[in-house]
């Protein structure tokens, strides 16, 4: 690598070749849960799940590790999906009535999800004179008939409206109007007014001509598309807000905006039908909330069950998120804590089967995914391998540790295990299973340890694509925290009816802001980790097998060292509890270091063969010896100027932001549930108001321009003090022929502290002798940009990184080169600098902010594997810059590589929240609930690579035009500002070139498949619906997709083997 | 309150020792150690000339023949028309004009600031390689407690391109503080458009990134600006290469403008002088492993801050910066301690 580092950048070929086969960057995967789910969709036949966002995004997850993501062009509001059974196609309707047409595809043996269609209906009447029944007002639901082949789409104006579902075109005469229904309606139910929106459309399992309509003011309709005649009306008089069809069809329910729902018999007795068979209002008899949705599922054994939403007493409980589940007389209220979006359940779709059987139902929440099994006694939750609520409490901080011993990841898992309790029986599993994972085991496993603000540490799997949570660690449990007593009178005073039950774990209200998680630290070798908070708390901790009962030794550190003029204004220190307390099997705190004053840890490092803790805040640094519990030093890095940093956090804005948010989430409960279409005409409202905000920003800016003043960091500028990185080596301190411990500090402003340790030997894993650790300052550097350092790495003397503690001793790692000519790389926001050991004298440098104009905002050293050679690997220094680039250096050289643009420079929540991988990988949050995973590596990739069994005939040429067509697939995820139009846009919403609207350029190379593939496919589907097997499919796809799979799988193996490489 | 007095002293011509230990031994001799004086000698022409370094003073020393008369003022009360040359000759009584420093003058004469404030604080370079248009300007901020004191600003300036006018952003100096470095060059004014930053361009980047990169770049800043007043552009044919534009630099601190030939990008590193304190506790600039040019600052220019008395764990390397500190242990050897009032400043050797 070395031999690099004189060359002028680009202008090896090699260096250029050998560059393209150690760096990639991509955008692989999103991890979490999408943030504003607004719709569900679930396909029975493929046992695959759908989640539209308000952003445009749609992501379809089968079983672990299946994941597709698509987005639309444009950030509208998915407000209705509906999966064509069993043909890995979807229909989205948004918010601005635009139908989208999705497939999964595939191509290199690998499914993908995209947009094959679109459509826009005609506008409004009214504007270009009045165009009669083709304009459709705006769609308020869809159903699918015919198994896909039409979509019925019912509007806000009461009309239904017939749609060709491969072509995306409107069936013109097939219409049915509001008029035509009042035909069959007695006059006095009709007295001139109209029947309102439709608000539900519901098809026939057994018989696809009938269609049950659902009209606001509660008249249902049995429509039959043959005879074009209503078979049955019945008269309702509430206002109707759901609708189900019992599995025979002989009966239907109803749910009305009081909170009532009603049975109606669909066989027996006249028609029209004026009273319900029966009709109750679950939670009265005071006022209630609407049922916003309703389903009637039955069971083999003869009852069955009625599952809904809302319809909550108004005035006691009209802010819970519930959802009933009754079944003959058990009836438990799932008590959420956030807004329901949507639900189904998961039972039998097959025509010939008399009963539903329900095996489970899952709820979309807001902020999570609950999946209730509803075969097991109790109706447990069933743990989601995936979609993890990632926000159920704020995350203030992650870690990466990659590599982690197969013993510590199953003691891990078996802690966590012992957490949650699995139901032994095996029909709880996770119901979603939809389509086969791809890719290869993943070789190494990698621990994802994101810190919350409810003091929480939570451990997660990031092996794979799917990232599971492991393990949950709290350390409230240590303190006294002043929530607890209000949280057992909440309780107390909860009655027995409704029958409530807490279910799933968003929690976003912390109870103690000072419990917030700042830093983490893990040493994989030993089980030992350090978790630092806001108050200034330093917990070492301990994995144990066992739960055990003991005190937890409490020490405090004195930063400020008895400086004159310091009053910390900021939070108390957390009252750690006294006494032994019980701890469950898993991580145990072992030592709390208290700093004083307690304001946020800034930095933490932990060295387990030495049993050292190094810790900072605004104020100084400590070192403490957790085998000993003693402190062994405390330094001031404070200047004396610097009254900020006594200031301590803006706790008081937070409190306040918790408590708005809270009262927010009350008045939006406590509203009139009132009707959606009222909803929507605001959410319009504010969007036009936020687009003209938008636009009147830039003139501002130019208006009064900001200015920006030019002076160099003065020692004295506030916050100079924070230590920002702390780092412990086994190196060349003091000279040339003796190496040992030593630890590092570096500041805000620029100053590096290296203190050399003196470490009594440990004889024989035997307890440290009576002799204390010492710490002796050994160098002290000052940058003279002063800018803050962010990291500290010693170099040995080959260029390479020390390994990790234990790690070379463990025959892990290389040994490092003890030989001499060690190097200390200093990470700066604003340069990079390797300086010569133990004599400090500048050996390389760049200076980044002065040529790019960026600062640093992460930085780590990551190990490049090529994918052209096995055994070929290169360390670098990967860097993340307040612009949301990627920068890629090499080291020892510190020569710019390559760089990517990776987050919007505007995203500063997600620049504050990336973490490097070891091997090239990293993760950003792109909302509270889901990190973005991303590789800067070429060979070590982590990205879904499934398939799925799709069961419909397609044209062979046009799948092969879609390829052309959306070439980044990899990219398509929800990341606002990131949308990619994969196709030409042309924007005019004329409805007479809607479709074509959709089509790229050249129009003329689009057209004929498109036309040869409408009328194809909509022959052979319906004729071959149901004939159609998995088998023939295969044989359709053909074996090139058998090759393509063996290909892609070499490609797997060799990602994989290149985890192994150090 | 500074009565004239003179002592007189032996030094050992061989071993003058430092500067500032010769400093600390007036001050010890006349008995103000806390006043701040300059010093200055006659040289063998007569002229009085400041000793204010090592160099200066072992040039002093050397010269003694065998007598060296040095000459000590209050640095407040100083009067640096006094240094220069033929300053002892021409004027007959040297004391009359050392004393009385309101006397006036009846023509000026030529003025030497006193050496160590000679420190270039700006220059106009590459004018033979920059279009008349342009000025590049270099501003010198190390050492200096002034502000660089300039602000700038988002804007759009009209360039010419092959399609006719354009308008294009640019990034333009908003405001400058008065009396600051930025303003005393008066090589820079409110709206001139910043081209580049220390050789890169700064087109296509925002102002955060055009802030950061000159604040990075702020103790050695070359800005190209396009001036917003073109009428005092160097015109080439009628200058030579070491005219340059005007100062407005009163201050004490004196001022030099120069052109240097030439631009290389490459030597902008008088900002590397990261320190670094060993274990002995003396702070040192952090030497390149790779030999360089450049020119190295003096010590005590750097402020550093080093505290650490205040810090408990830190074993016994007490430091102390100041630079009159070491003062009397050298080979002076100090005169008997009855001295003479005597009418005059002139310490005889």
């Amino acid at each position: 690598m070395m031999k690099f580092r004189f060359r002028r950048q680009g202008a090896d070929p090699q260096r250029e070749k050998l560059k393209q086969e150690l760096f990639a960057f991509n955008k692989t995967v999103e991890h979490g849960f999408p943030n504003q789910p607004s719709a569900l969709a679930f396909d029975p036949e493929l046992r695959i799940m759908a989640i539209g966002t308000r952003s445009g995004a749609v992501k379809i997850y089968g079983a672990p590790g299946v994941e597709f993501t698509g987005l639309h062009r444009d950030t509208a509001t998915v407000t209705q999906m509906h999966f064509l059974p069993g043909q890995g196609r979807l229909l989205t309707l948004l918010d601005d009535s635009s139908l989208h047409l999705w497939e999964i595809t595939h191509h290199n043996g690998c499914a993908h999800l995209e947009e094959a269609l679109s459509f826009q209906p005609p506008s409004r009447p009214g504007f270009d004179g009045a165009s009669g029944p083709l304009s459709l007002a705006r769609v308020t639901v869809v159903l699918l008939v015919a198994a896909g082949d039409m979509a019925a789409l019912g509007t806000e104006g009461g009309s239904v409206f017939f749609l060709d579902v491969p072509t995306l075109t409107l069936l013109e005469g097939r219409t049915l109007l509001p008029d035509e229904v009042l035909r069959s309606v007695p006059d006095d139910y009709r007295c001139g007014k109209a029947l309102g929106p439709v608000e539900s459309l519901q098809g026939h399992l057994r018989d696809p001509t009938k269609i049950l309509i659902g009209y606001s003011r509660g008249l249902l309709v049995i429509w039959n598309q043959v005879a074009q005649c209503a078979d049955r009306v019945f008269l309702g008089n509430q206002q109707l807000e759901s609708l189900c069809w019992e599995r025979s069809g002989s009966m239907l329910v109803s749910s009305h905006s009081d909170g009532s729902y009603a049975v109606w018999s669909a066989d027996a007795g006249d028609s029209p039908m004026t009273q319900p068979t029966v009709a109750t209002t679950p939670y009265g008899p005071f006022p209630c909330k609407a049922i916003n949705k309703i389903l009637w599922r039955n069971c083999e054994s003869g009852d069955h069950f009625i599952i809904f939403s809302g319809g909550m007493p108004r005035a006691s409980y009209g802010d819970r998120h519930c959802v009933s589940v009754l079944r003959a007389e058990t009836l438990v209220t799932l008590d959420f804590t956030s807004r329901i979006i949507d639900f189904f359940t998961v039972h039998s779709t097959r025509p010939e089967d008399e009963f539903d059987e329900p095996q489970a139902l899952a709820v979309l929440l807001e902020e999570e995914l609950v999946v209730l099994d509803l075969q097991t006694p109790g109706w447990p939750a069933v743990p989601a391998p995936y979609l993890a609520p990632l926000h159920s409490s704020a995350i203030t901080c992650s870690a990466h540790v990659a590599n982690v011993p197969a013993k510590l990841w199953a003691r891990i898992v078996s802690a966590g295990e012992q957490q949650s309790p699995q139901p032994a029986s095996s029909s709880s599993s996770w119901p979603i299973t939809g389509g086969r994972n791809l890719a290869q085991e993943p070789s190494q496993r990698g621990l994802l340890l994101t810190g919350h603000e409810d003091g929480t540490v939570r451990f997660w799997d990031a092996s794979g694509v799917a990232l599971r949570p492991l393990y949950k660690l709290s350390t409230a449990g240590l303190f006294q925290t002043d929530c607890e007593h209000a949280d057992s009178l909440a309780q107390a005073a909860e009655d027995d009816w409704p029958p409530f039950r807490k279910v799933g774990c968003f929690d976003p209200y912390s109870d103690d802001p000072r419990l917030g998680v700042q830093k983490v630290a893990l040493c994989k070798y030993t089980a030992q980790m350090v978790v630092a908070g806001t108050a200034g708390q330093v917990l070492v901790l301990e994995l144990s097998d066992v739960p055990s009962e003991q005190a937890v030794s409490v020490a405090s550190v004195d930063l400020l060292q008895d400086r004159e003029g310091f009053t910390w204004k900021g939070h108390e220190r957390l009252s750690p509890r006294t006494g032994p307390l019980p701890w469950p099997a898993g991580f145990q705190p072992r030592v709390l270091v208290q700093c004083l004053p307690p304001a946020a840890v800034t930095a933490v490092t932990l060295h387990a063969e030495w049993s050292l803790v190094a810790f900072g805040t605004s104020h100084g640094f400590g070192l403490f010896d957790y085998q000993r519990r003693s402190p062994v030093l405390a330094r001031c890095t404070l200047h004396p100027n610097d009254s900020l940093a006594m200031e301590g956090p803006l706790s008081r804005v937070k409190s306040l932001k918790k408590s708005l948010r809270q009262s927010f989430r009350r008045i939006r409960k406590s509203r009139v549930s009132g009707k959606k279409r009222a909803a929507n005409a605001t959410s319009k409202l504010q969007e036009a108001n936020a687009q003209l905000a938008e636009q009147a920003c830039p003139h501002d800016v130019e208006m009064t321009p900001v200015q920006r003043r030019i002076e160099p960091r003065s020692a004295d500028d506030s916050l100079s003090g924070v230590v920002r990185c702390l780092y412990f080596a086994d190196t060349f301190l003091r000279d040339a022929a003796h190496h040992g411990p030593t630890m590092w500090a570096g500041t805000n402003s620029g100053s590096v502290f290296a203190y050399a340790l003196e470490v009594p030997a440990a004889a024989g894993g035997e307890k440290r002798p009576e002799r204390a650790v010492e710490a002796v300052l050994g160098k002290e550097v000052q940058l003279m940009h002063r800018a803050p350092v962010v990291a500290i790495a010693v170099l040995d003397g080959r260029g390479r990184p020390l390994p990790e503690p234990y790690e070379a001793s463990r025959d892990l790692a290389q040994a490092p080169d003890m030989q001499g000519g060690h190097a200390v790389l200093i990470a700066s926001e604003e340069q990079f600098k390797v300086f010569t050991l133990p004599k400090v004298s500048a050996k390389t440098k760049f200076k980044l902010t002065a040529h790019e104009g960026c600062r640093v905002r992460k930085v780590a050293l990551a190990t490049f594997a090529s994918v052209a050679c096995e055994d070929y690997a290169e360390t670098c220094l990967a860097c993340l810059t307040n612009l949301g680039d990627v920068h890629v250096f090499s080291v020892p050289g510190l020569r710019p590589q390559v760089h990517y643009s990776c987050i919007r420079k505007e995203d500063i929540s997600g620049i504050a929240s990336c973490v490097f991988t070891r091997h090239g990988q990293g993760f950003y949050l792109i909302s509270p609930s889901e990190f973005e995973r991303f590789s800067l590596s070429a060979r070590n990739i982590t990205e879904p690579l499934c398939s799925l069994d799709i069961s419909w005939p397609r044209d062979s040429t046009r799948t092969s035009h879609r390829l052309r067509e959306s070439p980044k697939l990899s990219q398509a995820n929800g990341t606002p500002g990131i949308v990619l139009a994969s196709r030409s846009r042309d924007g005019s919403p004329d409805p007479g070139h809607s479709k074509e609207a959709d089509t790229p350029e050249p129009p003329e190379a689009m057209l004929s498949p498109m036309s040869i593939d409408s009328a194809t496919s909509a022959d052979t589907t319906l004729d071959t619906t149901g004939d159609v097997t998995v088998e023939d499919v295969k044989d359709f796809l053909g074996s090139s997709e058998e090759s393509e799979n063996l290909r892609n799988l070499a490609e797997d193996e060799a990602r994989a083997c290149a985890i192994l490489i150090k | 309150p500074f009565g004239a007095e003179f002592r007189r002293f032996s030094l050992e011509r061989s071993k003058p020792g430092k500067f500032e230990e010769f400093y600390g031994l007036l001050q010890h001799v006349h008995k103000i150690p806390n006043v701040d004086v300059l010093v200055g000698y006659a040289d063998i022409h007569g002229d009085l000339l400041p000793i204010n370094n090592d160099d200066n003073y072992h040039k002093a020393v050397s010269t003694a023949n065998p007598l060296l008369r040095i000459f000590i003022q209050k640095k407040e009360e100083a009067d640096y028309s006094a240094f220069g040359t033929d300053t002892l000759i021409k004027k007959k009584n040297v004391l009359t004009n050392v004393l009385r420093p309101d006397n006036h003058r009846k023509k000026p004469h030529i003025v030497i600031s006193m050496p160590q404030d000679f420190r270039p604080v700006s220059s106009i370079i590459d004018v033979d390689i920059l279009p008349e248009t342009h000025r590049r300007v270099r501003l010198y901020k190390y050492g200096t407690e002034k502000p660089l004191g300039f602000y700038i600003r988002d804007g759009s300036s009209v360039r010419v391109t092959p399609h006719g006018l354009e308008k294009v952003p640019g990034i333009f100096i908003s405001r400058l503080v008065p009396g600051g470095l930025a303003q005393s060059t008066g090589l820079l004014a409110v709206n001139d458009e910043v081209l580049e930053v220390n050789g890169i361009e700064v087109s296509g980047k925002s102002l955060d990134q055009v802030t950061d990169m000159m604040i990075a770049n702020s103790r050695n800043l070359i800005i190209t600006v396009r001036p917003a007043n073109q009428r005092n552009n160097v015109v080439r044919n009628s200058r030579t290469s070491g005219s340059s534009s005007q100062s407005t630099d009163n201050s004490l601190l004196g001022c030099v403008q120069q052109v240097e030939p030439s631009f290389e990008p490459e030597d902008e590193d008088s900002d590397e002088d990261d320190i670094v304190i060993e274990d002995n506790g003396m702070p040192q600039q952090i030497p390149k492993a790779v030999p360089n040019t450049e020119s190295l600052e003096s010590l005590t220019q750097i402020e550093l801050h080093f505290e650490s008395g205040q810090n408990g764990f830190i074993p016994s390397n007490e430091v102390s910066l100041a630079p009159v500190a070491s003062g009397t242990n050298t080979e002076t050897h100090a005169p008997d301690q009855k001295l003479l009032e005597e009418d005059g400043t002139i310490i005889t050797l």
